[in-house]
């Protein structure tokens, strides 16, 4: 249908998480809002699996284009698609995680069919028939809704973990409707060569738990305390740039402004004095736990939980209290 | 090889911010600007290219007449020639408008081997200009790109490392491409006081509408797809609990409470 909500479904290879299939969700609530249906897109090699998933999720279609040139992920192939698939069926609306995969293809598509799109989205609601969507601007301070009166579809990606996960039901099936489009590798720009695969190996911007740390953490010795406590509980380091700027930890670890946006369900700032540019990449945390020794600093305004402290003595007590509790 | 550098001014985060609200966009003037902390790493990796392969810089940037400082700056650093885009038609653009006026002057320029711009606004944070660049120009998309291995100018081809979910990824492209570049790719240096004098005296030239061959339905507040509707300040997350008492107490009491939720599995 011409009002339709399409979701991108993002995966590696034919290598994909759950969380690959998390915008099926509040994809269901616009749809339900504009009285149409919710389909994924998928675009790739082998792709049987995903399609099989998304129908699980609450796909109610699953539009595909397969073909050996997009074998491993290259934004010029599969944007070309995503703007064939789009051009074609004109949904009302396209979702892309605010992923790199995303990004690229999000924003190429976007060009390519000569719209502007909204990026990072982290509220989405259906008002009068028009979608309303909200994000962040200008470094966290404020927040902007705004609606997209002449695209269509309108492109947006959105926050990861921004909206809750759709439930999943096995059982359930759909329509796949399968798309015939090729380009030639002589069309294409870019050869993937290698993966490097990073040794962090918890995603910081997946991770449900960070501890994070920052110039009152002192040295690279201090983020071993905070690294076995974010072991311990199944989480990712994260970093203010006073951490990162004085080379404790490298910059994949950055939260901030200049650094990656998260959205833990708990984030635990150590020595971290909760300047703005780092609130705005985790302000938004469900529960923000600080500890600081300084009872003025500025982190504990936005703290869910403050304790005033070391963080010296406050880690290793507090790892050895999970260790005991979760029996680790 | 000819290297072009997109920049951009934006206001320091620290100064007040001041909106147009009927229009949603923000007022940029007689906010104090800085070069967007990206394109910094954009601009430096532009100096470093010519240093190891030859050729010309040209930083472009789109912006009204405080955008001259971070062309300034760029020619402080000694590149070959600055533009400044400016018309009364580009006022509002968005991210596609604006990215198809950078298009129109990259064209303008002719035989780019290759464009840099940082992986995005501080204002802005759209991060997507670089990719929407690549698709209107037909050019390379190398975003995230953390490394540029290798230039082969005489085969037409780059290698990068792109940084993303997991580790990082080597990539081969055709030139000309887009480069958007994250921070930490080098160490921006500063301009010396020689190149800041002779910067000072040089005439800025810029590009409007007409000079860039631009379609101006195209453009601007006016045709921008995305309206703002609403500007809000998001609400305190509120200072919650203090948890006070012995280090052994607070410790039992924050494990408790972490737990309570669930989320550790
Ligand atoms: C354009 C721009 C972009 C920026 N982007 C980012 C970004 O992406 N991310 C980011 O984080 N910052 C960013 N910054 C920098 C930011 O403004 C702050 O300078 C930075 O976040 C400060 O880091 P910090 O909190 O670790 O250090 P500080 O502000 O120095 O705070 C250290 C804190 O540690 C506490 N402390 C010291 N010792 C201990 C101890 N033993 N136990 C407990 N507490 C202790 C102190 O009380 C203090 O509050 C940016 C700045 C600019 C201008």
């Amino acid at each position: 249908m011409a009002n339709d909500v399409w979701v991108y479904i993002e995966h590696k290879d034919g290598e994909f998480s759950p969380m690959s299939f998390e915008l099926l969700g509040i994809g269901k609530g616009l749809a339900d809002g504009l009285g149409s249906n919710v389909c994924a897109f998928v675009i790739g090699e082998n792709i049987e699996n995903i399609t099989k998933e998304a129908f699980a999720y609450g796909a109610s279609k699953v539009y595909t284009v397969e073909g050996s040139v997009f074998k491993g992920f290259r934004a010029d192939a599969y944007a070309k698609a995503s703007s064939f698939l789009l051009d074609k069926h004109k949904p009302e609306i396209a979702l892309f995680r605010a992923t790199s995969q995303g990004t690229d293809v999000s924003a190429a598509s976007a060009a390519n069919l000569g719209f502007g799109l909204c990026t990072d989205c982290i509220g989405l609601n259906v008002d009068g028939g028009q979608i309303k969507m909200t994000r962040a601007a200008f470094g966290g301070n404020y927040t902007i809704t705004v609606v997209n009166e002449k695209a269509k579809p309108q492109i947006v990606t959105v926050r990861p973990k921004a909206f809750a996960m759709p439930e999943k039901d096995a059982s359930k099936q759909g329509e796949i409707v399968k798309e015939a489009f090729s380009i030639s590798e002589d069309d294409l720009n870019t050869k993937v060569l290698e993966f490097i695969k990073s040794e962090v190996t918890v995603n910081l911007v997946e991770a449900d738990i960070i501890v994070s740390g920052g110039r009152g953490v002192g040295s690279d010795e201090g983020f071993k305390v905070l690294k076995e406590l974010a072991d311990i509980l199944g989480g990712a380091v994260g970093a203010s740039r006073a951490a990162v700027d004085s080379e404790w930890i490298p910059y994949e670890h950055q939260v901030g402004q200049t650094g990656k946006t998260v959205k833990p369900k708990i984030y635990i700032a150590c020595g971290i004095s909760g300047a703005i540019q780092h609130l705005a990449g985790m302000r938004t945390s469900d529960c923000i736990v600080a500890i600081n020794k300084d009872p003025d600093a500025p982190i504990f305004k936005n703290a869910t939980f403050g304790i005033v402290g070391d963080y010296k003595q406050l880690v290793p007590k507090i790892i050895e209290k999970f260790k005991t509790k979760l029996n680790r | 090889m000819k290297i072009v550098a997109c920049i951009k001014q934006v206001p320091d985060t620290e100064a007040e911010i001041k909106w147009d609200i009927p229009k949603g966009t923000l007022k940029r003037d007689g906010m104090d600007p800085i070069t967007n902390p990206f394109d910094e790493f954009a601009l430096e990796e532009a100096l470093l290219t010519r240093e190891n392969y030859d050729g010309d810089i040209i930083a472009i940037s789109m912006g009204p007449e405080k955008a001259n400082d971070v062309l300034r700056n760029a020619l402080a650093l000694t590149v070959n020639e600055v533009y400044r885009l400016t018309d009364d038609a580009f006022a509002g653009s968005d991210t596609y408008a604006t990215a198809y006026v950078l298009a129109a002057a990259i064209k303008k320029i002719g035989d780019v081997d290759v464009v840099f711009c940082g992986k995005q606004s501080t204002d802005g944070n759209t991060g997507v200009v670089g990719a929407e660049l690549a698709a209107i120009l037909g050019y390379s998309q190398l975003t995230y790109v953390s490394k540029v291995r290798q230039f082969d100018a005489a085969n037409k081809k780059v290698v990068v490392e792109r940084a993303i979910e997991g580790g990082i990824e080597v990539v081969e492209a055709k030139l000309p491409a887009v480069i958007s570049v994250i921070k930490g790719i080098n160490e921006p240096r500063l301009p010396n006081l020689m190149g800041i004098r002779k910067a000072s005296k040089i005439e800025i030239p810029a590009w409007n509408a007409d000079d860039l061959g631009v379609d101006k339905s195209k453009l601007g507040y006016q045709s921008a797809s995305t309206k703002v509707v609403e500007i809000a300040v998001p609400p305190p997350r509120g200072a919650g609990e203090i948890l006070k008492g012995e280090i052994d107490d607070i410790a039992n009491a924050i494990t408790d409470k972490l737990i309570e939720l669930k989320v550790i599995k």
